[in-house]
């Protein structure tokens, strides 16, 4: 008998776009959250994949910090050229100076937990139904709990304790005027299964992976950009060292590796061979136990 | 069929996706199972052990506790119990795994459900020392309820009983006469001692009689390409494609994940509710063709002919219709807090159709720890598994469950709050 099966890769996609094409069913003014990360341009690929040859069906909707590497910002503009796709930019600077969020200030500044203000804010102006993110649930273990189609009421809250079943494929995104949706077609990839796939499909993804020399400084055992907004406590030195992302957010919060691998093979082979989660890097993270989880519930990513 | 690119590390090559389900309590050994699995196959990495060490002193305890990997919620780690399923990662070279860890307590039937309703495998876990128990039977009536295909049955803490052959004997005995009363397909056994290490993931020395395989190769080697129906083709229209670009005019595709069967370029079919006969025309997912395509494939589907189909109708063989029809039994578990109506209106959902349905009748409740029959009494609450009749507003396109999975299943939800209250089983 003839054999009838998928690799893990290729089922993990058809379950992706499956899950997509339920977005573009069920809602009505659907959009992809794009932060430039690996995530959240696999979403992009497995997008055009699920609608080709009809272009995707949503806007991307980039929540800018204005604390971002350079190198995100122009593969995002170039991303959309490429694909014709509606970029819709949320800046947290305008929160700032719309006096909706304070900056944090000290040494761990950051600009991440202020993004969940702007992110609902631009949800809100756009009258956006479901809002699609490259969340996965090997990331943290708050994620873990996270369903497919997961629900928010009109506050863009999370209720943890009160999420609805899902079971098999069916996914029901029905809600009131005013709630939302947060939609995670990758959870059930993990950070090596993005690799893996990235690899088969040959998807492009920005420098900032591979490794490049740069300035950069040591706390609490993270090494950070050394940008020219973050503050740097007097016995913090700056070395230029040879680094790479494995995960890309906002500088203040993104932790780099020192690493020589300037190919996809070089990745891989990091990735099987690394012994820390690629969230130990990320210092928005460490704030507590529940970090992730307290900021889920507001409405984070 | 597909050309993938060889990667230079070859272990990544071709590797299976194999989805289980785990159902226990902390008394089972269930956490230091899965932790045993996670740990030997290297997918916990040195930052979530540290995580959990800290955890476990933190609360007093003097071993690592396990559990608080999977355990991601505060709640549940201050109460110390897993509420939710919880869904865990872990790889070897053959294969990549998905475990949907779930609590095992009767007030927890639902997770369980929940856990199982995607499960190629269960694996049910039976301490050595006590034989089956009520939790057994209602963890094996729950797969074979949900139709998974593969049981695993392990005889933990075999430590505790001195490795004895005769105490693992009785208990697949016990079983087998068991599970011959339910419609389990495919049963095994592995005595091992997840505290310990014994034929978790390296064959046990103290079991020289045991002659089977370790766990970790049972779950790397069952067969499961065959899990899916491939005989009874099934196609439910997810979108309907129809790009606004000049070089693609005509072009007009369905969307969809092959629920059944095979579809090949030029079979003939018939589209319900229509019953329109065409003949397929192309396969494609974005510029790849396929010549063939499968479950669980999601691919866009053109026909030589222009029909008028959309979202929620099914592409099929015509000599090979499902049955259509607005009277269905489905077995159902409640899922919420509020009970049941009976003669209440609910929304349903089945593969991409939406419909309402009215709850016409409690045919019996099951007892979920003796699986015995229960006539007299219709209230249907959390948890609570019953046979129902539903009359719906239009005809479904449907399959036994436990001909297909998916177009075997359906969702009942509340329409006041729009949550999901019953799961259901096509009988």
């Amino acid at each position: 008998m003839k054999k009838y099966n998928l690799n893990h890769l290729r089922e993990l996609e058809a379950e992706s776009i499956y899950v997509l094409r339920e977005v573009a069913a069920q809602f009505e003014r659907p959009a992809l959250l794009f932060s430039g990360g690996k995530d959240s341009i696999i979403l992009v690929h497995l997008s055009v994949k699920a609608f080709w040859p009809a272009k995707i069906p949503y806007p991307l909707v980039h929540i800018d910090t204005g604390h971002n590497f350079e190198e995100t910002i122009t593969f995002r503009d170039e991303l959309c050229r490429k694909l014709e796709a509606q970029l819709i930019v949320g800046s947290v600077q305008e929160s700032i100076d719309d006096g909706k969020v304070v900056e944090e200030s000290g040494y761990n500044a950051s600009r991440n937990l202020l993004q969940t203000t702007t992110l609902l804010d631009t949800i809100e102006k756009h009258k956006f139904d479901a809002a699609i993110g490259g969340g996965r649930r090997d990331e943290e273990k708050a994620r873990a709990k996270e369903r497919f189609f997961s629900h928010r009421d009109e506050f863009g809250q999370w209720d943890p304790k009160n999420q609805r079943p899902e079971l098999w494929n069916i996914f029901n995104g029905k809600k009131i005027i005013g709630e939302h949706f947060r939609v995670f077609p990758i959870s059930n990839w993990t950070e090596m299964d993005v690799w893996q796939y990235i690899y088969m499909e040959n998807i492009d993804i920005p420098s900032l992976y591979y490794t490049h020399e740069r300035d950069v400084f040591l706390r609490d055992g993270v090494w950070l950009y050394d940008a020219p907004f973050m503050t740097k406590k007097p016995d913090e030195k700056v070395e230029r060292i040879r680094v790479r992302c494995r995960t890309i957010g906002d500088i203040s919060c993104t932790g780099l590796t020192i690493s020589m691998a300037d190919s996809l093979e070089d990745i891989i082979q990091e990735i099987a061979a690394t012994r820390i989660t690629e969230r130990g890097g990320r210092a928005d993270d460490m704030r507590s136990e529940a970090a992730m989880e307290d900021r889920k519930k507001e409405g984070y990513f | 069929m597909m050309e993938e690119k060889e990667f230079s590390s070859k272990a990544y090559l071709d590797m299976e996706l194999l989805r289980f389900t785990t159902a226990g309590s902390v008394d089972d050994g269930k956490s230091t199972l899965i932790g045993r699995l996670l740990y030997d196959s290297k997918s916990i990495f040195e930052d979530q052990l540290e995580a959990v060490k800290k955890a476990s002193i933190k609360r007093g305890n003097e071993s690592v506790d396990l559990s608080l990997l999977t355990d991601g919620l505060r709640a549940e780690r201050e109460q110390g119990i897993t509420i939710d399923v919880a869904y865990r990662y872990f790889a070897t070279p053959k294969r990549k795994f998905i475990i949907a860890d779930t609590p095992g307590h009767v007030q927890y039937t639902r997770n369980m459900v929940t856990g199982a309703s995607t499960a190629n495998a269960a694996i049910i876990l039976i301490d050595a020392r006590n034989g089956i128990t009520e939790q057994s039977h209602r963890h094996t009536y729950i797969a074979s309820l949900l139709q998974i295909p593969h049981i695993v049955v392990c005889v933990n803490k075999m430590d505790l009983v001195n490795y004895e052959e005769e105490t693992y004997e009785k208990i697949k005995n016990d079983f087998q006469a068991f599970a011959a009363k339910l419609a389990v397909k495919d049963v095994r056994f592995v005595p091992i001692s997840a505290l310990k290490g014994d034929n978790v993931v390296e064959k046990s020395k103290n079991m020289p009689w045991y002659e089977g395989g370790t766990l970790m190769y049972i779950l790397e080697n069952i067969h499961i390409s065959s899990d899916h129906n491939h005989i009874d083709a099934r196609f439910p229209v997810q979108y309907v494609i129809r790009p606004q670009r000049d070089e693609f005019h005509d072009f007009r595709g369905y969307a969809g994940r092959v629920a059944g069967g095979t579809f090949k370029v030029g079979d003939k079919v018939m589209v319900l509710p229509s019953g329109f006969t065409t003949t397929v025309k192309s396969i494609i997912s974005h510029t790849k063709e396929f010549e063939e395509a499968f479950p669980p494939m999601s691919v866009i589907i053109s026909l030589e002919d222009d029909i008028d189909i959309s979202r929620g109708d099914m592409i099929v063989k015509e000599n090979n219709v499902p049955d259509i029809g607005q009277d269905i039994d489905i077995m159902m578990c409640w899922m919420s807090e509020k009970p049941m109506r009976l003669n209440g209106k609910y929304a349903l959902k089945h593969t991409t159709a939406d419909a309402r349905c009215l709850i016409k009748d409690v045919k019996y409740k099951v007892n979920v720890n003796t699986l015995g029959k229960i006539l007299d009494d219709k209230n249907i609450g959390l948890n609570e598994i019953a046979r129902i009749s539903l009359r719906t507003t239009k005809p479904l396109f449907y399959d036994s469950y436990r001909q297909n999975r998916k177009t075997g299943a359906i969702i009942l939800i509340d329409e006041a709050d729009n949550t999901t209250v019953g799961v259901g089983m096509i009988v």
